[in-house]
């Protein structure tokens, strides 16, 4: 066996293979930025010189901001960024009480049935959402609760797949932190502010942040419950945008509520990166 | 198949900025292995005896120098070109996989007129288990074994393709106590029924003395010392090839060489004639104490450990580097501890000097 | 112990008020929505219990257009997506500079707004008046004549909504293959190198089946995601799904029970419960192939 061929050809091999990976993954990174790529460039161009373009231009030598200032003036783009801000820190906020208590009572406490209970409540994560979204439009119906906060953020407060998650976590502190507390004369209140928490804190931010992108995504419900522009989120607002806005052919200034609306979640993403990336990965199909 | 190493070096660039915090695993490495030994490479964690190892399975390419596999220079050839047998320290057995399934797997990628049929797979198979006696094990998955069995497996795999050289990596390390010494008859009695060149790697002194025919002391990269067990043992070459080998350790005093004669403390305790003077330190392997009613060395005594066919002497002495002293002697000595002292006559085969700065064997 | 019991009864208080009512409630009162016919929304009246929903439900041909598309989707976008993510996978794992890069970018698509990148999407793909948009200039190039993709005929919209589902899908697939790939321990890939084990049978032989429980759990939530697609679409076709025939289970659950078509949550709820019974269909028949194929540690 000739030992220089067989190396030179598993060098030569090897770094063709590194080409083609790379060339690969350039290719898809492409296929992921250019649409945020396109929304930015048509953002900046003119009205009159979008509409000129039969062949779409790859870039703009006259960039301008009118569409930003047609998006914030023409159509309500403002007020759908209050509403969907006040919502998502609302529902947030509510979520992150609730789930914080029901995880401290499954990890910590004991009660009669606690594992039944566990089990139960596990299976409530199987429920698709599609399901009870019904009923839950004509409960609020009933309540009268349509076009207004109450009724956008109640259903979405309580998150039995955050539970979970915190839930294992609190398990992980070791029981003799709470017997030391204990001893020490705290609280069950007190521990579950003082220790648990802290030990906790990457997770609770991780559910934070996971919730925060799905209520600043959500469409679905927002949708069937609002129908006064005065109530709608972004999602539900570009909608609108899209189809009574600007008149459909006004792209450009479309593009720039686009960019409006994706920009702060991206920013988000950027500083969380690490955070999101694992806190999705460690199980998150929500979102 | 005899190996050869010429300053074979190896060095992991730094994360990020080039240059800076370089990390050289393997620096300068030479040895030549004859064929059909049984070689322990020896040394601390970080020592580079795995690098060294991946050098010649062919997992890393060296930075410099040359590796033959009996005449052919195989430096940069790729792992699969080299006909070596690997087994790893966790073992690597693939766990979807039946023990007949993960020993015919290296035979199942043979291309063209290596190419077997089934039928010569399973008998080499079989014949590879018998080797190390798990052919009643076949059909099982590796996670139904236990932690000896899974290491026969990985042998029984390596040694399949009939490698030309075999290598282990830390072979012992994951088996308890019990399982370690039986494994590592296993490992000899293996090694010299095939006569496969074979090349282990451990931080176990004990484990490398006990079955290799050559042992290769590393530190940091660099090979202290190589030699026959017994002649590394009764002949270390620095410092820390001394303190490296031997159970319990070698002792260390600050001593110093005055006249032609060592001194611990105020103590002339032997005549080194062959030596200058100065500081040095003076290392004693246990079985050097030899206590003497009139001895030079007196030490504080604390008690006698019985441990059956010797027993040790525990003592302490201000110089001592590592106290308590363990003095290994014959349970029949008798021992004369006086006011809570014991004195010891320094057996000279026994005794080791060592240059205070470079930590170099001083002959004597 | 005691009083234990009761402060844990109350810190659960919360969650079980809001999971009973917004969650269990619904689910027990869908089946009767769904069973109890004739029902009107603003008198709260109903003149009889039985299938009549379902097999209205089942007769409708927006329905059957739905069913039909969401079909396709899942069909077309599930293996697609799972092999695409999983070359990129591979791709990302087998290199060490720009990997961090690359999978930050890769993940992008996972938090932006679907619908607001679906209208990007849209003026990509779509044929105007003004403009034969940047997808038909490029086809052009290969002397494909424009087509309108977001307007146009079935396959083209529907090759649209394929594209896009993929697009936005992809980050989470790929993150949880890399991470996968990632825990599979190196010393499998050195044993079989040193065997001389090739690329494809190291790939076939001991990747694919050390990641087969990932690449399970992708395909059985892949399956779950597709049948549940509606936001993407509407970004893509707008709310008024039908119109586009483009319509999926969800959308036409949705506009039976708001719009311009909707107030009626029977058949809403009935479409609703078929929806469901097939996505627990596909998942049971995905559990029993996997029995065969998927090895666990």
């Amino acid at each position: 066996m000739n030992y220089e061929k067989l190396e030179a050809s598993a060098r030569r091999r090897s770094r063709l293979g590194k080409i083609v990976t790379y060339a690969l993954l350039t290719l898809w990174a492409v296929v992921v930025l250019f649409p945020f790529y396109w929304m930015v460039l048509t953002s900046v161009k003119s009205y009159s010189a979008y509409n000129s373009e039969w062949t779409p231009q790859l870039y703009t030598l006259s960039p301008t901001l009118e569409n930003y200032v047609a998006a914030f003036t023409q159509v309500p783009l403002g007020d759908y960024f209050v509403n969907t801000i006040i919502f998502t820190l609302v529902t947030t906020a509510a979520m992150l009480i609730i789930t914080v208590l029901a995880a401290y009572a499954f990890a910590r406490l004991s009660f009669p049935g606690k594992d039944l209970v566990f089990t139960l409540f596990l299976s409530l994560m199987m429920i698709p959402s599609e399901l009870v979204v019904i009923t839950n439009y004509v409960t609020m119906t009933e309540l009268d609760l349509r076009n207004s906060f109450p009724g956008l953020i109640l259903p979405s407060v309580a998150s039995v797949f955050y539970i979970y998650l915190l839930k294992e976590n609190f398990a992980q502190v070791p029981d003799e932190l709470y017997y030391a507390a204990k001893v020490d004369g705290a609280s069950d209140g007190k521990y579950l502010f003082r220790v648990m928490i802290p030990i906790c804190r990457p997770t609770i931010v991780t559910i934070t942040i996971l919730k925060v992108i799905e209520c600043w995504n959500s469409y679905v419900w927002p949708r069937l419950i609002t129908d006064d522009p005065e109530y709608f989120l972004l999602s539900v607002g570009i909608q609108e945008i899209r189809e009574n806005g600007f008149g459909r052919e006004n792209i450009p200034a479309m593009m720039a509520a686009v960019v409006a609306v994706s920009l702060p979640l991206i920013a988000l993403f950027l500083i969380f990166r690490k955070k999101i990336m694992e806190g999705v990965s460690r199980g998150g199909m929500k979102g | 198949m005899n190996v050869t190493l010429e300053n074979l070096t190896k060095v992991f660039p730094a994360r990020g900025k080039k240059g800076s915090g370089d990390v050289t695993a393997v620096k300068d490495f030479s040895l030549r292995i004859p064929d059909g030994a049984l070689v322990g490479l020896l040394g601390p964690s970080g020592c580079g005896k795995s690098t060294t190892l991946n050098l010649l399975s062919g997992l890393l390419t060296p930075t410099g120098g040359r590796i033959y596999f009996g005449e052919e220079e195989v430096t940069r050839l790729p792992p699969e070109h080299r006909g070596v047998g690997l087994v790893f320290q966790n073992y690597a057995l693939y766990p979807h996989m039946t023990v007949q399934q993960n020993i015919t797997f290296p035979l199942e990628n043979r291309k063209g007129k290596d190419k077997l049929t089934k039928k010569e797979m399973a008998d080499k198979a079989l014949e590879a288990a018998k080797l190390v006696q798990i052919q009643d094990l076949m059909d099982r998955k590796p996670k139904e074994l236990s932690g000896g069995q899974q290491q026969r497996v990985a042998i029984a795999r390596a040694l399949v393709k009939m490698p030309g050289v075999l290598l282990l990596d830390e072979p012992l390390s994951n088996l308890d106590a019990r399982l370690r010494l039986q494994t590592r008859e296993e490992i000899r009695r293996i090694q010299r029924s095939t006569g496969i060149t074979t090349i282990f790697v451990t931080h176990d002194q004990e484990e490398a003395m006990s079955i290799s025919d050559l042992i290769v002391v590393m530190k940091e990269g660099v090979i202290q010392q190589t030699g026959k067990p017994q002649q590394v043992y009764d002949d270390p070459a620095n410092l820390f090839v001394a303190r490296f080998l031997g159970t319990p350790p070698i002792h260390v005093f600050d001593a110093s060489v005055k006249n032609k004669t060592l001194y611990i403390g105020e103590a002339p305790v032997l005549p080194v004639p062959g030596a200058p003077d100065g500081p040095v330190y003076a290392a004693v392997r246990p079985e050097g104490f030899v206590p003497e009613q009139e001895g030079p060395l007196v030490c504080q005594f604390h008690r006698v450990e019985v441990m059956g066919r010797d027993v040790s002497l525990v003592a302490s002495h201000p110089n001592c580097q590592n106290t308590p002293i363990r003095a290994i002697i014959r349970a029949q000595t008798d021992v004369h501890a006086q006011d809570g002292r014991v004195r010891f006559r320094l057996d000279p085969g026994k005794v080791f000097l060592f240059d205070t700065q470079t930590e170099a064997r001083i002959r004597f | 112990m005691e009083q234990h019991n009761k402060k844990a009864w109350l810190y659960m208080l919360p969650a079980a008020l809001f999971l009973g009512l917004f969650l269990v409630y619904p689910l027990i009162d869908v089946l009767i929505y769904s069973l109890e016919e004739g029902y009107n929304f603003a008198s709260q009246t109903y003149w009889g219990v039985g299938g009549y929903n379902y097999s209205y439900v089942l007769h409708d041909p927006y329905f059957l257009q739905a069913l039909k598309n969401t079909f396709l989707l899942v069909i077309i976008t599930v293996p697609v997506s799972t092999g695409l993510a999983l070359v990129i996978a591979l791709g990302l794992s087998s290199i060490q500079k720009l990997r961090e890069a690359y999978q930050t970018i890769f993940f992008l698509p996972y938090v932006t707004n679907t619908l607001a990148v679906g209208l990007v999407f849209m003026i990509l793909f779509q044929k105007t008046p003004y403009t034969d948009g940047l997808v038909n200039r490029i086809l052009g190039w290969f002397g494909v004549a424009p087509i309108d993709f977001i307007q146009g005929p079935y396959w083209a919209k529907m090759l649209t909504l394929c594209v896009y589902t993929v697009w936005v899908v992809l980050p989470f697939k790929i993150l949880i293959l890399t991470s996968a790939l990632a825990s599979v321990d190196q010393s499998y890939y050195n044993a079989a190198k040193v065997d001389g084990t090739s690329k494809a049978r190291i790939f076939t032989r001991i990747t694919l089946p050390m990641i087969s429980p990932t690449m399970f759990y992708l395909v059985i939530t892949g399956f779950i995601g597709a049948f549940k697609a509606y936001s993407d679409v509407v970004a893509l076709f707008g709310t008024d799904l039908n119109a586009a025939g483009m319509n999926t289970i969800v959308g036409y659950v949705y506009d039976m029970l708001y719009g311009t078509a909707g107030g009626y949550p029977s058949y809403a709820s009935a479409a609703a419960m078929i929806l469901f019974a097939i996505v627990l269909t596909i998942t049971c028949v995905n559990l029993l192939v996997s029995r065969k194929h998927v090895h666990y540690e």
